[in-house]
């Protein structure tokens, strides 16, 4: 059965690539929600236009993708998260931007917009303001309740954002996150960048995933365009997706150990990452690997000296990782404060689509790389681990698997590199009226969404980027719950989300 | 454990020689740090991170001068947790006007004498998100910057060569 069978269409999108679009009436956008909340769909994405709503969908059981939109002639929608909750703050933020309203949603509070940018729905293109009132946190009630206010300035080096806590002593009864303080308005600078401003743009969406983002973003303009990167810049652009997971996951995990004040992992975690950063920077000129990966293929091949940079590294690897995983599995203290702690259910995990080691510490079995099999990665083998505890311990142990793959995966590929042409050219323009095209990668955190139009001279008309943060913040509220606010970087740090990846 | 820790104790240190201070910081301060404040610091300089809308990837470089190829300690030079502890606001990120109340409430909690340090191509004017309406651009132009500290994202011997130049001057070893 074709995932968009049973939902009544007005029309389809021919231009939209490689998945279907089709423009569904009211009735089918029910019929939409209804299978999201029976489980059948996954929410993969919900974004707006001035006029539109669209949201993306995965059959878990086909693994068909599929984009529904809705066409809000009224300036309304049918509400989503009122029906499916991991569709609440993707729906706010349709409302901050746009100004359309869905309906009947049971909370309309703003999420980006804290009332600072000097005007309303700022991509609406319209000029309407809305009314100003103070952020009201939900409430919690009971006896003996105080509340704790934490941030959007952190005391550690990281990025802004609310958390409020309400506490019964030292027990978490609710925490709520209130975010967007590193709003940029990214999706409004994409609106008629060229793709190489744009390019630079995704990838600095979140610059500890710039490799993805900018991956994402290039397999979406090649999927409108229906071009293809050449071999050798796939391999390429694999290469440093997997050396970007690398240095973030070896950095997690020491930061993680650090949060249960184990600072020797930090230590030894944080050569290793630097050893990654130095590597990269040897390969490919940037450490963070930034505007490397554009649409086409790659600005350039691997630095001569590059490919023995990165076998030094991963020799080192070898050697060192495995004797720091051994020290994590045997140091009582640590598992003591890593076991059964900011537990994510699965069932949550399952139905908010969560992404990455979140998803998979808890069950769900998902990884971009090998549901989509986008190139290279339906020609390397690798493995994807998935637990079921769902602590933090899990969390901290999907990385160490994952490290070991990207080890092995970053092997192949230094394998198969040989001389090829590294980009494919684009069209000079399409002749035609706009195309569309959607991507998937598997950043580090878990799965990157890019959609995007281009209009008839290669300029992006319009540009969505959805992290995989968006559907692990709220689980990181739940899995707070009942447990002590001491624990609470903690637990943070093992989800480690993004705040401009979902700020935007 | 014993393994890891006796190999860090036998092996020799990864930590590497201070780069020179950079020179074009050194003019940018000139001008700008005064005698009373070298005489009350000393050698040592607190410093708080301050991200006003960064796309994180200069916190991640800001990160690895604790590590132990950079290990800014040994400069006397610490990050601390409170603006009320520091000398220094390390300031990332076009400033979002949804983050500008905050870094201005940050600097007026940070007793004088303070500096501030702009890092990265967002923090001196914007950089890629420039125009925004939801940026209000480079720093300065919320709260007066000392020092700018050039990159997307500057790497770590960067920023350490921005900071020692600092430190140079405020502890008047010129
Ligand atoms: S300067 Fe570059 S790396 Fe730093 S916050 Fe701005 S975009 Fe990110």
């Amino acid at each position: 059965m074709d995932i968009l069978d049973n939902i009544p269409q007005v029309k389809a999108v021919l231009s939209h690539r490689p998945w279907p679009r089709a423009v569904v009436t009211e009735a089918g956008w029910q019929a939409a929600i209804d299978r999201l909340v029976e489980g059948g769909l996954t929410l993969l994405g919900l974004w707006g236009e001035p006029t539109a709503v669209h949201m993306a969908v995965r059959d878990g059981g086909s693994a068909e993708i599929a984009v529904v939109t809705y066409e809000c002639a009224a300036g309304t929608f049918p509400s989503v998260a009122s029906r499916h909750p991991p569709a609440l703050r993707l729906e706010r933020t349709i409302h901050d931007l746009f100004g359309l309203v869905p309906s009947v949603a049971d909370d309309l509070r703003p999420w980006l917009d804290h009332h600072a940018w000097g005007k309303s729905y700022p991509l609406s293109g319209r000029n309407a303001s809305r009314d100003v009132r103070p952020y009201q946190f939900l409430p919690a009630e009971g006896e003996a309740l105080h509340q704790v206010a934490v941030g959007p300035v952190h005391a550690g080096i990281i990025e802004p954002g609310h958390f409020r806590f309400t506490a019964n002593g030292e027990h978490v009864v609710r925490l709520e996150q209130w975010l967007g303080y590193t709003h940029k308005g990214i999706e409004s600078l994409m609106q008629g960048a060229s793709l190489e401003v744009a390019a630079k743009l995704a990838s600095r969406t979140s610059g500890d995933s710039a490799v993805a983002y900018a991956f994402a973003f290039a397999c979406a303009v090649e999927a409108a365009l229906q071009i293809e990167a050449p071999r050798q810049a796939t391999l390429l652009r694999a290469l440093m997706a997997e050396l970007e997971r690398l240095a973030n996951h070896l950095g997690d995990i020491g930061a993680i150990c650090n949060d249960a004040s184990f600072a020797l992992m930090h230590a030894q975690t944080g050569i290793l990452r630097e050893r990654c950063l130095r590597a990269a920077n040897v390969a490919f000129g940037h450490r963070l690997m930034m505007d490397v990966i554009v649409p086409g293929g790659v600005t350039r091949d691997i630095a001569p000296d590059g490919v023995a940079a990165l076998r030094a590294l991963l020799a080192e690897l070898r050697k060192v990782f495995p004797r720091l995983v051994e020290l994590y599995d045997n140091t009582a203290s640590l598992q003591d404060r890593t076991v059964t702690t900011g537990i994510v259910k699965a069932e949550y995990a399952r139905r908010f689509g969560a992404g990455g080691y979140v998803g998979r510490a808890s069950g769900r079995d998902f990884d971009a790389r090998r549901a989509i099999a986008y190139a290279p990665y339906d020609t390397l083998s690798f493995e994807v681990p998935v637990l079921q505890a769902g602590d933090v311990n899990a969390r901290v142990w999907i990385r160490i698997r994952e490290v070991e793959q990207s080890i092995g995966l970053i092997e192949q590929i230094l394998d198969q590199l040989g001389p090829g042409g590294l980009e494919t050219a684009l069209p000079p323009g399409i002749g035609r009226g706009a195309c569309e095209g959607m991507a998937l990668t598997e950043a580090f955190r878990g799965d990157v969404l890019v959609w995007l139009r281009l209009d008839g001279e290669l300029r992006v008309e319009r540009c969505h980027l959805r992290d995989a943060s968006w559907f692990q913040w709220p689980l990181l509220e739940t899995a707070i719950e009942g447990n002590i606010i001491a624990d609470f970087p903690l637990c943070n740090k093992s989800f480690n989300c993004s705040y401009s990846g979902v700020d935007l | 454990m014993r393994k890891t820790l006796l190999e860090s104790l036998t092996h020799g240190s990864l930590t590497e020689p201070a780069p020179a201070p950079d020179d074009s910081a050194l003019a940018e301060l000139a001008a700008k740090v005064d005698r009373a404040a070298q005489a009350r610091l000393g050698r040592s300089l607190a410093i708080r991170a301050v991200d006003a809308g960064s796309c994180n990837g200069c916190e991640l470089e800001i990160h690895a001068l604790s590590n132990a190829f950079y290990d800014i300690e040994r400069f006397g030079l610490r990050f601390v947790a409170s603006p009320r502890h520091a000398d220094v606001l390390l300031v990332t990120g076009p400033v979002t006007k949804n983050m500008r109340q905050a870094l201005e409430r940050t600097y007026n909690a940070t007793p004088d004498p303070k500096w501030v340090v702009a890092v990265g191509g967002c923090a001196i004017d914007g950089g890629i998100f420039r125009g925004s309406y939801a940026c209000v651009g480079g720093v300065s132009e919320t709260v007066p910057v000392d020092l700018h500290i050039k990159g997307c994202p500057p790497s770590p011997t960067d920023l350490l060569k921005g900071l020692l130049a600092l430190l140079k001057h405020v502890s008047g070893t010129r």
